[in-house]
């Protein structure tokens, strides 16, 4: 449903290049829990931000749906990696933007939003302003409007990175949960190998800039997966490890 | 035009900004035994009976009068009501010139904000316009719209509206792109977009706008008035001046300065109600 062909994507500042993504090909399930995993600047984000439309690729095409992706993607939902709530609006105003924009009248989208804000465990925020939260607060209140827009891809770009591990398993939780009730297709962008392994169908190793894709495992773990304790299996273990060998020497080709 | 897009956010486009748009330190809660107001008052006092002491012994009274003499023909012109009569017509011009002139400077500068074709066509001209000195406009205006109030209001509001297009103009360049692809992402339409994002993400620049052009329109009405006119307050301190009357001119100074720092406070307050979401005690 997501195909990435031969994506190659450079950002030019005068004569010098940087390559972010380098032919890198996927194509990606409908349903399908995709996590992408690699060390930091490789170019996880680019990649997202060509799947939404934002950035146009150098080289190859990224077809949604059988049709080549050109401007902004408006099916798919995405949570960037920088919080971008609206700084002028409440938690409730900032959660209800998608549905204001679809017009949904007021009563209805501030009662719906409550409902998500209460999900992510907002509640008692609603009237406060993005500058007055925490960053894992905004990054909730993120995931909350995200999922009132309810797109049928959800693009999430280090989503649980600012949490502490009891709200990270709760936030699991209701991820899981929602992909499955709402039929969703997840890209997932991770550093922590441990979420990927606990939450993906897939899960995709980049290598250091230019991304590619070192290495590819798929997590037959059955669902619906308990977030808690599905990490103690064997399973589970053999891909952690599997992965995380293949991490390591991306890692440290990395450093000195 | 490409304003100073430089100017950091907090200080506006505008270099010669008057007085009245310096930042003043927080004032501290409780800080100092004696409350700051009170070093203010007692400053003022003080200034006011050096110049009181000054006149007539160190410098002639026909030059800086004296502050009782300007106090008396302040009361004889409040009893009488003379002074009412020149501050309406000036408030007048000044308030029309303000709200056109930001309506008209506002709205230019969002179209051209969000419009990058007719911002760079229209980029010499308004470069031009803009370093002309609006004032020697005034001589127009007055064959155009006449000796009444008319010509007042429109050189009020062409100093407004420069200074407010140019901040409005400014502020949408500024806007987080981010803010606006994840609008349009969720589906926004262009209009959504510059309605809900990119006008309330610009306020704050207008607002730094209005506040600098508020004094301005009073310049505009003030000099108006001095150079054709038969009410308000330019036309009284030139008529004073004229006569020699040094103690009206003061009287009228004191007059146009109250009405600036009260006009200043009002944009404070609209600006305080619209960007509740700034104020954050710390
Ligand atoms: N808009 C841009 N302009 C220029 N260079 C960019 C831009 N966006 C990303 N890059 C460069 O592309 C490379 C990949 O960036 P990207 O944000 O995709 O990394 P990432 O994998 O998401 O890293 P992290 O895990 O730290 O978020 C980086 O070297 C970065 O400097
Ligand atoms: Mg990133």
């Amino acid at each position: 449903m997501i195909r990435i062909e031969n994506v190659s994507k450079s950002f030019y500042k005068r004569d010098t290049a940087v390559d972010a993504v380098q032919n890198m090909n996927l194509t990606i399930e409908r349903r399908e829990i995709v996590a992408v995993i690699g060390p930091s600047g490789c170019g996880k984000s680019t990649l997202l931000n060509m799947i939404a439309g934002l950035y146009a690729p150098t080289r190859g095409r990224v077809v949604y749906k059988d049709a080549p992706v050109s401007g902004i993607n408006t099916d798919v939902g995405y949570m960037t990696q920088k919080d971008s709530l609206l700084p002028w609006r409440s938690v409730r105003d900032n959660v209800a933007f998608p549905l204001e924009l679809a017009g949904v009248a007021k009563a209805e989208r501030s009662d719906r939003a409550d409902q998500v804000i209460q999900h992510v465990g907002l509640r008692g925020f609603e009237e406060r302003y993005p500058n007055e939260l925490s960053g894992g607060m905004r990054k909730r209140a993120c995931l909350g409007r995200m999922m009132l827009y309810g797109a049928e891809t959800a693009l999430l770009d280090e989503p649980f990175a600012a949490l502490d591990a009891q709200l990270k398993l709760a936030m699991h939780d209701l991820m899981l949960r929602l992909a499955s009730e709402n039929d969703q297709t997840v890209v997932l962008v991770t550093h922590d190998l441990m979420e990927a392994v606990t939450l993906a169908d897939r899960v995709l190793v980049c290598t250091r800039r230019p991304a590619t894709i070192a290495l590819e495992q798929r997590i037959d773990l059955e669902r619906p997966r308990d977030v808690l304790n599905v990490r103690f299996s064997s399973a589970f273990k053999e891909h952690y490890d599997t992965l995380w060998e293949r991490l390591r020497v991306e890692y440290s080709e990395d450093r000195v | 035009m490409q304003p100073d897009i430089n100017a950091d956010r907090a200080t506006a486009v505008n270099v010669d900004a008057p007085l009245s748009s310096i930042p003043q330190a927080a004032p501290l809660k409780s800080g100092g035994r004696v409350p700051m107001a009170l070093w203010q008052a007692a400053l003022g006092i003080a200034v006011l009976l050096v110049w009181q002491g000054a006149s007539g012994r160190l410098v002639d009274n026909f030059f800086i009068s004296n502050p009782l003499d300007v106090g008396a023909r302040l009361y004889r012109w409040t009893m009488d009501g003379t002074i009412f009569q020149h501050i309406g017509a000036t408030l007048y011009a000044t308030g029309m010139g303000f709200v056109i002139g930001s309506v008209g400077g506002a709205v230019l500068g969002i179209w051209l904000g969000v419009s990058p074709f007719a911002s760079r066509l229209l980029n010499p001209y308004l470069n031009a316009l803009n370093a002309l000195p609006k004032v020697a406009l005034a001589p127009l205006f007055v064959l155009w719209f006449g000796l009444g109030i008319e010509s007042k209001i429109a050189l009020a509001a062409v100093l407004v509206l420069f200074l407010v297009f140019l901040n409005t103009f400014a502020g949408v360049r500024e806007v987080d792109q981010d803010l606006i692809d994840g609008a349009r992402l969720m589906r926004a339409t262009r209009a959504q977009v510059i309605i809900k994002v990119i006008i309330p993400s610009a306020m704050s620049w207008v607002f730094a706008g209005l506040k600098i052009a508020m004094p301005y329109a009073l310049i505009g009405a003030v000099l108006g008035e001095m150079i054709a006119a038969n009410r308000g307050l330019g036309y009284l301190v030139q008529f004073s001046g004229s006569q020699f009357d040094t103690a009206g001119v003061f009287a009228v100074l004191f007059v146009i300065a109250l009405l600036a720092v009260g006009l200043n406070h009002l944009v404070d307050m609209v600006q305080s109600r619209t960007e509740r979401w700034r104020i954050v005690s710390r």
